[in-house]
């Protein structure tokens, strides 16, 4: 049924570092905050909403940048993103603000589907979307949601993986999937991108 | 006076993490919202917050802050009437 996907292309958001496919574009000595900061100006991207956002969904822009940069990206596009921590890291820095004076630019994050949003209003997608919670990548999971996407005609083309931040640490692994590439859109050869820099 | 602007843009440009904007870019009488600094629903109960947590000032209806957050100047005189601290 997925023989006509295919994983058009990928990108990596790790150890201070982006990986576009295979190549490295980019990468920052800096902490977190600072490594975001240095890849929105690397990306030149100009969104003033950007630095608003939490880690979580500056991380989600980065990622579609690379992603979309010099493609043209149908509105149908579906986002179908996992992590094992949910929003996890605004849901603690709202639960430390509440002690004192709660911040409505804090409470807006404390979910993890709200990158999706992000995303797709910075690139007018008007599509399907789902953000799950499992303990690890879960190839399976991914390949199966977004082939019904796309079987069904939901959407013409997919955006999946796994966007994680938690305890300052960042893990990052979008692909994108269409009908054009070479690379077949399969459990096996998502497991094998997501884990060849892993390892 | 002009301190009490220059303070809030400072705290405005901080809060609202505008990264992108200096003091001297925001001028007294520029809109906050709109075509001004673009400042969103989210930014205004952010605005909301600061005018209780710097200045003792509880907005209790949210109109209010149509009236208040037009510009920096109109913040000021807001403040400058109702400050409890």
């Amino acid at each position: 049924m997925s023989e006509g996907y295919k994983i058009s292309d990928f990108v990596r958001i790790r150890n201070q570092r982006i990986f576009h496919g295979n190549k490295q574009v980019f990468s920052s000595e800096k902490p977190t905050q600072g490594f975001l900061k240095e890849s929105y100006k690397f990306l030149n991207i100009s969104y003033p909403k950007f630095h608003k956002m939490d880690a979580l969904c500056k991380l989600g822009i980065l990622a579609t940048e690379v992603l979309f940069k010099n493609r043209e990206i149908p509105a149908d596009t579906a986002l179908v993103f996992s992590n094992s921590a949910s929003s996890l890291e605004s849901d603690k820095q709202h639960r430390i603000l509440m002690e004192a004076t709660v911040s409505p630019a804090v409470f807006v994050y404390t979910l993890p589907n709200i990158v999706l949003g992000e995303i797709s209003i910075k690139y007018k997608l008007q599509s399907e979307n789902a953000f799950f919670i499992s303990n690890r990548f879960d190839a399976r999971l991914l390949t199966d949601y977004s082939e019904i996407l796309l079987d069904s005609l939901k959407a013409s083309a997919v955006v999946c993986g796994w966007i994680e931040w938690k305890n300052a640490e960042y893990d990052v692994f979008l692909c994108l999937i269409s009908k054009e590439g070479r690379l077949s859109f399969s459990e096996e050869n998502l497991e094998e991108l997501y884990h060849f820099e892993n390892e | 006076m002009s301190d009490l602007r220059t303070e809030l843009k400072q705290s405005i440009i901080e809060q609202l993490n505008l990264e992108e904007f200096e003091v001297e870019d925001i001028a007294n009488d520029d809109a906050l919202f709109g075509d001004g600094l673009g400042l969103d629903s989210i930014d205004a109960l952010e605005l909301i917050v600061l005018l209780e947590k710097d200045y003792g000032i509880k907005l209790t209806e949210p109109e209010q802050g149509k009236e208040i957050f037009i510009s920096i100047d109109k913040m000021a005189e807001y403040i400058e009437a109702h400050r409890t601290k």
